[in-house]
């Protein structure tokens, strides 16, 4: 435990204290703004893991360092990885349209929320004032967070306790179920899809030309040209074809043309 | 300082979480402002516990985090049902129970 610690476990706010806050907190808001602000997903997942480091960074300042490490563990560590799973999962670049589905819709939640805060603030500073903070030194009893806690957990909340285990269980086979997809058609084997092919005969019996055959220089996103002078289409790889690479097809072709 | 300031940024973050409920089309971002909200929340309890002088609060920030990561695993899994069936994360393109 160091000495910050040990202050804040008697209630009492030191100058340390302030330092963190003043510094993190409104990194810690311009986080939340910036999660709500950016269009990008995975900006935002970034901003939230911002926020809950600086809220980790709180935690030790209030003399709670299990729960300090278990926001960067579970939280930053766990939750945030899940959703950027998912968001390369759904696609990295689905970005929310600008386009307002209910007018007025945006300008209403900013006005609530402004009257919301405004109504929490007033309330808390109405509710507590001019008190002193006892800190949870006493309840540690000098025995330390991590110990403290677990005696509670495990006799006043252990039925609390048991209950998360299932819980945790339920969501697992949750996920489990939801994410899970049956095959409404039979897998083709490769034999299989080599008779369709076969069957299907023309210019797909031969395999697709590779790139840079006869070409100038034999990169991959340089087409390879036929017998008779042409661009073999399918010898660019359709991927590349979408992207960067199209643009020197089109070089090509406009080269073959010319003279 | 005085210890109110930390429930002070509690409200504060959460009035932006629910504003970006509110706001925002895509819904993991969505999702990731509900976290934001249920992380003030975590916030003003474990200050709570040190205004009172018990641990109680941080053990119930504790079970709000567990809940949390349960809920968050459902929650996404939803958002990937709904994405293979209707190609879009929008909240917006949900709506086959509107009429």
């Amino acid at each position: 435990m160091t000495g910050l610690e040990v202050l804040a476990a008697h209630g009492a706010t030191t100058t340390h204290e302030a330092v963190v806050f003043w510094f993190l907190a409104p990194v810690a808001v311009a986080g939340a703004l910036g999660l709500v602000l950016v269009r990008s997903a995975v900006h935002a997942a970034v901003l939230l893991a911002v926020v809950m480091l600086s809220l980790a960074a709180f935690y030790t300042t209030e003399a709670a360092p299990f729960l300090a490490v278990v926001q960067v563990v579970v939280y930053t560590g766990a939750v945030l990885m899940l959703f950027l799973f998912v968001l390369m999962l759904v696609g990295v670049d689905s970005t929310d349209s600008l386009v307002e589905t209910l007018r007025g819709q945006r300008l209403a939640a900013v006005a609530l929320g402004l009257g919301f805060a405004v109504l929490l603030v007033a309330a808390i500073a109405g509710a507590i004032s001019g008190f002193h903070p006892k800190g949870v030194g006493g309840a540690e009893a000098g025995k330390g967070n991590v110990v403290a806690i677990a005696e509670l957990l495990f006799s006043r909340y252990v039925f609390a306790f048991e209950a998360t285990s299932a819980l945790l269980i339920t969501a697992g086979l949750g996920a489990m179920v939801l994410t899970h997809r049956e095959p409404t058609t039979p897998r083709l084997t490769q034999k299989e899809r080599m008779l369709e092919r076969v069957a299907r005969g023309g210019s797909g019996m031969a395999p697709l030309p590779g790139p840079g055959v006869y070409a100038d220089h034999d990169a991959v996103d340089t087409p390879a040209l036929l017998p008779d002078g042409s661009i073999a289409p399918t010898s660019v790889p359709e991927y590349l074809q979408v992207s960067a690479a199209r643009p020197h097809v089109e070089d090509v072709e406009r080269e073959l043309e010319g003279p | 300082m005085s210890v109110n300031y930390y429930l002070y940024l509690s409200a504060l973050l959460f009035t932006i979480g629910a504003v970006g409920v509110l706001v925002r089309r895509n819904a993991i971002v969505v999702f990731m402002c509900i976290e934001l909200m249920l992380n003030a929340v975590n916030l003003s309890l474990v200050t709570f516990a040190r205004i009172n002088g018990n641990l109680d609060g941080q053990i119930i920030a504790f079970f709000v985090m567990v809940v949390a990561a349960a809920e968050v695993v459902i929650g996404l899994a939803i958002i990937m049902s709904i994405f293979r069936a209707r190609r879009s994360a929008s909240v917006d393109d949900a709506n086959l129970l509107k009429y």
